[in-house]
């Protein structure tokens, strides 16, 4: 088996340590939860730091919880934790959709949320799901913490906003009334990186679109936030044909690369298909319509 | 947590014999106490690791190892120039080629071997690799086949005198050119197809690797390998190495999986062999998945132009011509006087008026191999050709594909059978397995189906392949391998207290040959097969043999054990007659004992007739003590299974993904020693099938990059991809087999990838119009064939 | 750096580099080979174990990782010579053929079996998805499965 190089190693026992820790140590210094995507990379030797902060012992920022209007949930929840989450199930059930087909079962156990959002893969699921929904997210320095919305986070390519010395410590996620959301993902095989995915969330009032989140995985540099899809569903009434229209429109908006997946022209139909499917879903949901 | 004891099995799930016989070796694996190459620990063992070169094609100008050597714990680092000296730079192949242990002049392949680190432990000897410095000068590369022989490609092996092109054989033909032209010529009906078999990979999930035990006092190598031709590797490794055969002992251990990836002789072998006897300690050198994906035996690799015609509303005539991709050298492992393996069985199991085939193989800039996988020898690759063939023609001729085939199959009473390519299947009823399948399907329902979902616009496909397989390989007369006979041997001991122990050639990679042996044993002496340990693995204590691949356990090594085993009766028959006091055609046997005719209480059973071996009492004149016997087994003909496989698809008309809903898999294969060892098998091989069909390929870039080297990308099946398969069965013994077995390892992977790919085919042809597509069919590339632009894959 | 795993509850030391991966930790104590890998991308699974009751892939943790954790390894399946139904259930309906995949697949199904005692064959099938086997075709795993869930339900005592 490929092995990782020599790195030191400390384990963080407060937040506050942790980001101690990394001030101390520097850019060559990796913060390590799940690390299902940062140690793959290390024994491929792709990604070699010379420190490891490990933060799974930071319960702390392990929960899901309602609060002052909104859902928030601790960067260090693991995958599994996101899917069997009653309250996200109701509140946002785009959540159970995208962790069905995250991974696999046994690297749901150990990925975490802020993991994954941290890695910046624009084949990885939860950025969208996040996007969607319009998050925002908790990044906490030596200074204090600071709030940013997810197109601000996505700087580019495997790259966020969360700098040197800083952890992202939370997910806000808020709480609007007729909320429905859906994830749609095509894959090669089960466990693998989608081919493209969408998540979409509507919030319905008196039958019309009041506001709407798409986002699409692995037909970008980055989680592409599809605003013009969203402009073109509010204050409309739902329907086939909208639904239809936006996804014309995620086809057109999207930015897919060829590879062993597939090629462009596949990876636009597939981002049109899904937005179109994600957003028959939520509105279902929505309108409690589907269970 | 609650446990269970051992729970008592009921009398029927222990049969004397043939019969549905829980598995004796699973008593280790299932408490993790397999001892598989990893686990083997020997004092003073040093590690190696591979450095492999980045570039499918360059020239190498300079190596330095000296950084790598300065690192603490690095024992040594090999290169050409060391092995050299050795004479081990360079090694032959089973077809004949030479390949290079370690380049020297160039790489020809992404992934090929350049250096050898030998360290303290395997940590230390994967951070050496990046301290080796080599330049490279890079040359431009070729990975497609069909461009391999274009005047402008680079010239590959440049290293062999005389070779000016990529031709790596010379064209092989088999039938009739002359009856096929006229063939074609008289047709209704003929159709054309460029199709191709991808290149993909047997991927056991245990990869390869050796530890080499050279001690230099005593002169004794000791090897231990996952390995499934031992012997024939000890022979090649003494003419290679210059070590004496006698001194040179191969351990298998347990195998985790070999499907014909742990046949070949791999460089990291040769390197861990040179390591040990210039080290003077055992080396350990264990390849990771990349390595095995890009650098061991690939399979298949075919690129196949055909057509097929039809008269009268028969199957009439078939001509193909192959380019064969053997990669950067040529070591496909086939009987010498094969080069293209058993793939003029592509006459398939119809009875043609004439057929032509022609293969010629071509070098490549990716790695070396092609005959794997499960593959009988290129039967895969002919088994696909002709199934894909017929559903073709069936389209073309607006005929169910069941139909097309019962009226094109052998009929039963031509068998023997000689086929248009100089076959001669032995006997056969396949209406009648035909029939089985379509039972066990519901085909006219399925059919029906279809229909009312089309209307609604849904996709769903239905697929058939039908096949006639040979293995068994083989009588000495007509084929061997490197100059050795396909036969195996069997020494079967049976001890004073009536157990016994059968050492045999085969060697299982998880086959359950320790319960499966055992069984013949018990078949035909009556000795309870927990009385019979069956011995393997070990090239000091069981007989010569050329393998397990190609199907070979059972038409070989165990027609072997019977023979072995009814040798020992014959000699218990003779022992009982002189302790009943009566001549030996007085005596009749059931299972167990020998017993006077028309006096059945008056016998002697096998434990105390061996007592009797062993005991100074009187034996019959001139007869040695003892209940042994040996025997080495040249069987007189292959084996000839054969099945029907019919594949529910669903695909979905906007995404293009396809799900196998159903897969009905009726398999003749003899007379089965344990069923449910016979099911499991062909389980394996069907999900293997699926993994071809729809998502397995090795595929390389224009600079010949392979694209495929990580189980992330090289992607096989899981338990949601696999439908829970319906199995059923014909038995036609095979007439010259001792048992009448056939053997069926290999069947469901020459039956499921054509069977799927017409399921494919038939679910988008009314709707999209699609005549055609090569697999692997990920949902891209359906979707591009149902926009009217399939691809082959690259 | 000195590390100390709880492994089948037996408290193992070693000084280890922090980047010895758990799967090595494990496979260098004595007696502990039965936990395989099989690839370098955290696909195969061949390598998984339970840390505090749940399945985890041990080729993609370090053995630093895992102090203060309990972990088992599919040598703790078998108590006092007597199998685990799951253990049993793979011989039942042969399950295994090379066994290479053997030991993570029965870590992740008696996981599986002590969260949700009665599973659908669905239910089964996406909890070994994260697990590879070449040999069998999973049909006989599912078997297995529903086997152990049917012969503990018999068997099993209130602790």
């Amino acid at each position: 088996m490929q092995t990782p190089a020599s790195f030191e190693y400390e384990r963080a026992t407060s937040v506050e340590g942790a980001l101690d820790a990394l001030q101390r140590l520097g850019s060559e210094a990796r913060v390590i939860a799940g690390g299902h995507s940062l140690l793959p990379m290390m024994k491929l030797r792709l990604a070699n730091p010379e420190h490891l902060v490990d933060i799974n012992d930071l319960h702390e920022l392990s929960y899901i919880r309602e609060e002052e209007g909104e859902v928030r949930i601790g960067a260090l929840t693991r995958h599994v934790e996101l899917l069997e989450a009653d309250l996200l199930a109701v509140r946002f059930p785009v959540f159970r959709d995208a962790e069905r087909v995250i991974a696999d079962p046994v690297v749901r156990n150990r990925g975490t949320i802020g993991g994954s959002l941290c890695q910046a893969d624009a084949a990885e699921d939860l950025s969208a799901v996040c996007s969607a929904l319009k998050a925002r997210v908790v990044i906490r320095g030596r200074d204090g913490e600071r709030l940013v919305g997810l197109d601000d986070f996505y700087v580019g390519p495997f790259t966020t906003a969360v700098g040197d010395g800083e952890l992202l410590t939370e997910v806000r996620l808020g709480l609007r009334r007729g909320a429905g959301s859906a994830h749609e993902k095509v894959e090669r095989r089960a466990g693998d990186w989608a081919v493209a995915a969408a998540s979409a969330a509507l919030w319905i009032e008196n039958g019309t679109i009041a506001d709407a989140g798409i986002a699409l995985s692995a037909v970008g540099p980055t989680t592409v936030h599809l605003e013009r899809a969203e402009e073109l569903l509010r204050g409309k009434a739902p329907s086939e044909d909208l639904f239809a229209e936006a996804g014309g429109i995620a086809s057109e908006d999207c930015a897919p690369l060829p590879d062993g997946r597939g090629p462009v022209d596949y990876k636009r139909h597939l981002a049109g298909v899904l937005t179109k499917r994600a957003l028959r879903r939520a509105a279902a949901r929505a309108q409690h319509q589907e269970a | 947590m609650a446990t269970v004891e051992n729970l008592p099995s009921s009398t029927q799930e222990r049969p004397i014999g043939f019969g549905r016989l829980k598995r004796k070796e699973d008593a280790r694996f299932i408490r993790g106490e397999g001892n598989y190459l990893d686990d083997i620990r020997l004092p003073g063992m040093l590690h190696g690791a591979v450095l492999r070169s980045p570039f499918a094609h360059a020239r190498i100008l300079s190596i330095d190892t000296s950084r790598a050597l300065e690192l603490p714990g690095v024992a040594a680092v090999v290169t050409a120039k060391d092995l050299e000296t050795l004479g081990l730079a360079w090694m032959p192949t089973i077809s004949y080629d030479t390949q290079a242990v370690l380049a020297g002049d160039k790489v020809r392949f992404q992934g090929q071997e350049v250096a050898f680190v030998i360290a303290t432990d395997e940590y230390i000897a994967r951070d050496a690799l990046p301290l080796i410095d080599v330049e490279y000068e890079p040359l431009p590369a070729v990975v497609n086949a069909r461009k391999a022989l274009d005047p402008e490609a680079p010239l590959i092996r440049d290293d062999k005198t005389g070779q000016t092109d990529n031709l790596a054989s010379p064209t092989w033909e088999a039938g009739d050119e002359e009856a096929t032209d006229r063939a074609f010529a008289e047709a209704d009906t003929v159709v054309t197809r460029d199709i191709i078999y991808p290149r993909c990979h047997p991927a056991p999930l245990e990869t390869c690797g050796m530890i080499a035990d050279f001690n230099p006092q005593t002169g004794q190598l000791n090897i231990y390998n996952g390995n499934q031709a031992p012997h024939a590797h000890r022979t090649v490794y003494a003419q290679v190495a210059g070590l004496a055969e006698h001194m040179i002992r191969i351990q298998t251990g347990d195998i985790g999986g070999g499907f014909g990836n742990k046949v070949p002789v791999y460089p990291g072998y040769v390197c861990a062999i040179a390591g040990s006897i210039v080290a003077g300690a055992p080396v350990k050198w264990i390849e990771d998945r990349s390595e095995n994906l890009m650098s061991t035996g690939f399979a298949r690799d075919y690129v196949m132009r055909a057509e097929m015609c039809s008269k009268d509303g028969k199957i009439t005539g078939l001509r193909v011509d192959v380019i064969a991709d053997h990669g950067a050298f040529d070591s496909t492992a086939q009987p010498t006087k094969f080069p293209a393996g058993f793939f003029h069985i592509v006459c398939g199991s119809y009875d043609l008026q004439a057929s032509h085939v022609k293969v010629k193989a071509v070098y490549t800039n990716k790695a070396p191999g092609g005959v794997a996988y499960r593959c009988s020898f290129r039967i895969t690759e002919a088994v696909y050709l002709v199934e894909r063939m017929v559903g073709a023609l069936a389209l073309e001729m607006g005929v169910d594909p069941i139909e097309l085939r019962m009226r094109s199959f052998i009929a039963p009473e031509q068998f023997p059978y000689e086929t248009t390519t100089g076959w001669t299947y032995d006997s056969g009823n396949y209406a009648k397995t035909m029939k089985v399948a379509m039972d066990i399907a519901g085909y006219d329902e399925l059919r029906r189906e279809q229909a009312e979902k089309r209307e609604r616009g849904e996709l769903m496909g239905i697929g058939v392949a039908f096949f006639t397989e040979g293995v068994g390989a083989g009588p000495r007369k007509h084929m061997d391998i490197l100059g050795l006979a396909m036969n195996d041997g069997a020494d079967l001991r049976v001890h004073p207290s009536g157990k016994a122990v059968v050492s045999i050639s085969a060697q299982t990679q998880g086959q359950g040959h320790e319960t499966t042996f055992a069984q013949i044993v018990a078949e035909e002496l009556g000795i309870p097969p927990e009385d019979v340990q069956v011995r393997h693995g070990d090239t000091d204590r069981s007989p010569y043999g050329l393998g397990t691949y190609g199907s070979r356990s059972t038409p070989v090594s165990g027609a072997a054990v019977a023979v072995v085993s009814r040798k020992v009766r014959d000699r218990a028959r003779l022992i009982a007659a002189t302790m009943l006091e009566t001549r030996p055609e007085d005596l009749a046997w059931e299972k167990g004992r020998w017993y006077v005719k028309g006096d059945p209480e008056k016998g002697a059973a096998v434990g105390d007739i061996a007592v009797r071996a062993y005991s100074g009492e009187t034996l019959p004149e001139g007869m040695e003590g003892g209940l042994d016997a040996q025997v080495i087994y040249d069987p007189p003909n292959l084996t000839y299974p054969y099945g029907a496989y019919i594949a529910v698809v669903d695909v979905d008309p906007e995404t293009a993904e396809v799900k196998v809903r159903r897969f009905i898999a009726v398999d003749d294969c003899g007379v089965r020693i344990n069923p449910m060892v016979v099911d499991g098998q062909i389980h394996g091989g069907l999900a293997e099938g699926i993994g071809i069909a729809l998502m397995e390929v090795i595929s390389f870039d224009e600079e010949g990059n392979c694209l495929n080297g990580s189980f992330m990308d090289y992607l096989v099946p899981t338990a949601l991809e696999c439908p829970d398969f319906e199995l059923g069965e014909t038995v036609t013994p095979c007439p010259h087999h001792p048992l009448g077995a056939k053997g069926v390892g290999e069947s469901p992977n020459v039956g499921s990838p054509p069977a799927i790919v017409n399921a494919v085919i038939d679910a988008l042809h009314e709707s999209h119009g699609v005549t055609h597509l090569d697999m692997p069919c990920t949902p891209a590339r359906v979707w591009a064939a149902m926009q009217g632009r399939p691809e082959p894959p690259q | 750096m000195q590390v100390t795993i709880n492994i089948n509850g037996e408290q193992v030391s070693r000084d280890v580099e922090p980047r010895q991966l758990l799967v090595h930790f494990i496979r260098d104590t004595p007696g502990l080979t039965g936990t395989h890998w099989g690839c370098d991308t955290s696909n195969c699974g061949a390598c998984v174990v339970l840390m505090d009751g749940r399945p985890v892939k041990s080729c993609t943790t370090l053995a630093v990782m895992c102090e203060g954790h309990e972990i088992r390894t599919v040598e703790s399946l078998q108590v006092n010579g007597r199998l685990d139904p799951i253990q049993q259930g793979f011989h039942e309906t042969h399950a295994l053929q090379c066994g290479f995949c053997t030991p993570g697949m029965l870590m992740t199904t008696r996981a599986l079996l002590d969260e949700n005692p009665n599973p659908t064959d669905e239910e089964i099938r996406v909890a070994i998805s994260g697990s590879i086997c070449r040999c069998t075709g999973y049909k006989n795993i599912v078997a297995a499965v529903q086997w152990a869930a049917e012969h503990q339900a018999a068997t099993r005592q209130e602790v």
